[in-house]
């Protein structure tokens, strides 16, 4: 187990290299995450309005 | 600016007249500020002067960073002067109606670009050895130094125009249009740079020349019908 | 059968669309990650020259195909957009850049610890890396031109014609790098070679690839529809959505 973390000496290049990697994917999703929640969020509040306005087209 | 044109309308081959007339107002109106040209000039001149300060005196460096020096500070002086291809007719509406004429929009465009270059790159074509011999390059490098710039000044300002009209009175469209214009400079540099740097070593600038030419072609088919495309953009 | 495909070309009825394809491609890109990195990490054989270092391949090789890959789809979305002037491809576009810009980040961070042990130096301007590092410079300009542009129709066109201009020049940059890198060059090592491919290290670079690309759709269809519920924020259809009329 710890040959493989070592990776016969080059542990800390390829797990900085996976680590890195792995870390910018996370914080994308995570990113896409709140985004979608702040959007949600910013369409209930407009949606008074949509409704006001179909409300008062007909 | 149609009587300015003196051409009737209905006629289809109006493409050359209407560059011809982009070309000479433009030339006669940046010729009504030549302050700012010649300040355009004047930062080449000291964008070049500042890298033998920063670094050493000393021949054999300089000749080494030379023509990369030299082609750097064209390229940031190219970006200097690119705003003010759209901004001014832009500003007082001058460029809508360029766009609203029924003058191909792709020859007005063009021929602003190559006024463009009659006013900024040429120039440099002109200044660049003298500021060349700073670095302590040979006559014949000087030479192709020049060529090269000939050859190349026209991709930047041709390539420039899109980036221009596509940040059209953006906040900040300086420093973008930087970002946007110079990746796409880059193929402009290696081969410009590396011409004089053949030059300078004896090895032949030839296949550099060629590949620049050859991007000049290019950039002529496919730029000013970029930038017209951008500049419609921009102001619908 | 053209019809039926344009249906899907308005926002509001790709949005359950994309909605429901994004779970598929994001378990489909878990379980592929899963199988790739147990290749790359665990049963490929350790390199004679390169040790275990190469093992790093496996991450950068998907990753800076998938740069390259999502340039040319977004200026492909680019094309449609201005040709069709639909919203919707160039709220495809718009969602492909930042995931784009990801990949090339992740190619350039791996590149540079797998240099660092192979060839001694974080950073070597060859050919590829320089590229890589140029089309970075792109992305980051399509994104930046995004933001700077606050009116979304102007912002969706600028953005094309920038990407189209990118997209013809992306091979041009890569020959006149790679012409100038070569005349550069003293060894005549190649520093980004790959250790000569055992099969069962192609397969495990090939699964991570397609890990990699299902990954970047779920992510990027994941994006294009919050685009599309920001952008069309004052529809009805929007508004009727459950996820919006319940918190």
């Amino acid at each position: 187990m710890t040959d493989f973390f070592a990776m016969n000496g080059y542990g800390f290049y390829v797990w900085s290299a996976y680590g890195v990697a792995a870390l910018a994917l996370v914080i994308e999703v995570r990113a896409l995450r709140a985004r979608r929640r702040a959007v949600l969020e910013e369409a209930r509040l407009v949606q008074p309005e949509a409704a006001a306005m179909t409300g008062a087209g007909e | 600016m149609a009587a300015a044109l003196a051409i009737a309308p209905d006629r289809t081959d109006t493409a050359w007249p209407a560059l011809r007339w982009a070309v000479a107002r433009d030339v006669k109106l940046a010729l009504r500020s030549r302050a700012e040209l010649g300040v355009q000039l004047l930062f080449y001149v000291v964008v070049a002067s500042l890298f033998p300060l920063a670094t050493t005196p000393e021949r054999s460096t300089l000749t080494l960073i030379g023509p990369g020096v030299l082609w750097v500070a064209a390229l940031l002086a190219s970006l200097l002067s690119l705003p003010r291809l759209f901004a001014a007719d832009h500003a007082d509406g001058t460029l809508e109606q360029i766009v609203l004429s029924p003058y191909p929009l792709v020859a007005l465009v063009g021929g602003k670009i190559v006024a463009h270059w009659i006013t900024t790159g040429l120039p440099l074509v002109i200044i660049a050895p003298l500021v060349g011999l700073q670095y302590a390059l040979d006559e014949e490098t000087l030479s192709v130094l020049a060529f090269a710039l000939l050859i190349g000044t026209p991709i930047l300002s041709l390539l420039g125009a899109i980036g221009a009209a596509l940040t059209l009175g953006l906040r900040s469209s300086g420093s973008l249009l930087a970002l946007l214009i110079l990746p796409l400079y880059v193929p402009v540099l290696v081969f410009g740079a590396g011409a004089v740097e053949a030059a300078r070593t004896g090895v032949g600038a030839s296949a550099h020349l060629s590949l620049l030419g050859a991007g000049l072609l290019i950039a002529c088919v496919g730029a000013p019908f970029a930038a017209a495309a951008a500049v419609r953009i921009a102001l619908d | 059968m053209a019809t039926s495909w344009f249906r899907y070309s308005s926002p509001a009825s790709f949005y359950p669309l994309a909605g429901r394809m994004i779970r598929w491609f994001a378990a489909a890109a878990a379980l592929l990650a899963v199988a790739g990195l147990v290749i790359g990490l665990v049963v490929a054989p350790t390199d004679a020259t390169q040790s275990d270092a190469y093992r790093i391949i496996f991450i950068h090789v998907p990753a800076a195909w998938m740069s390259m890959f999502l340039y040319v789809v977004m200026a492909a979305w680019s094309a449609a957009a201005l040709g069709f002037n639909t919203r919707l491809s160039a709220m495809m576009a718009q969602a492909i850049a930042p995931t784009g810009a990801l990949m090339t980040f992740i190619a350039l961070w791996t590149g540079a610890f797998w240099g660092r042990p192979t060839w001694g130096t974080y950073w070597a301007w060859d050919a590829r890396m320089t590229s890589e590092l140029i089309l970075l410079f792109l992305y980051l300009g399509i994104i930046a031109l995004r933001n700077a542009i606050d009116e979304p129709r102007r912002a969706d066109k600028a953005c094309a014609v920038l990407a189209l201009t990118g997209v013809v020049n992306v091979p041009i940059i890569y020959f006149s790098v790679y012409w100038w890198n070569t005349l550069h060059q003293g060894s005549s090592v190649s520093v980004t070679r790959a250790p000569s491919m055992a099969a069962i290290m192609l397969a495990g670079m090939l699964v991570m690839a397609l890990a990699a690309w299902f990954y970047a759709i779920a992510v990027i269809l994941a994006r294009v529809r919050i685009i599309i519920v920001e952008r069309e924020r004052g529809a009805s259809w929007v508004a009727s959505l459950r996820e919006v009329r319940h918190a």
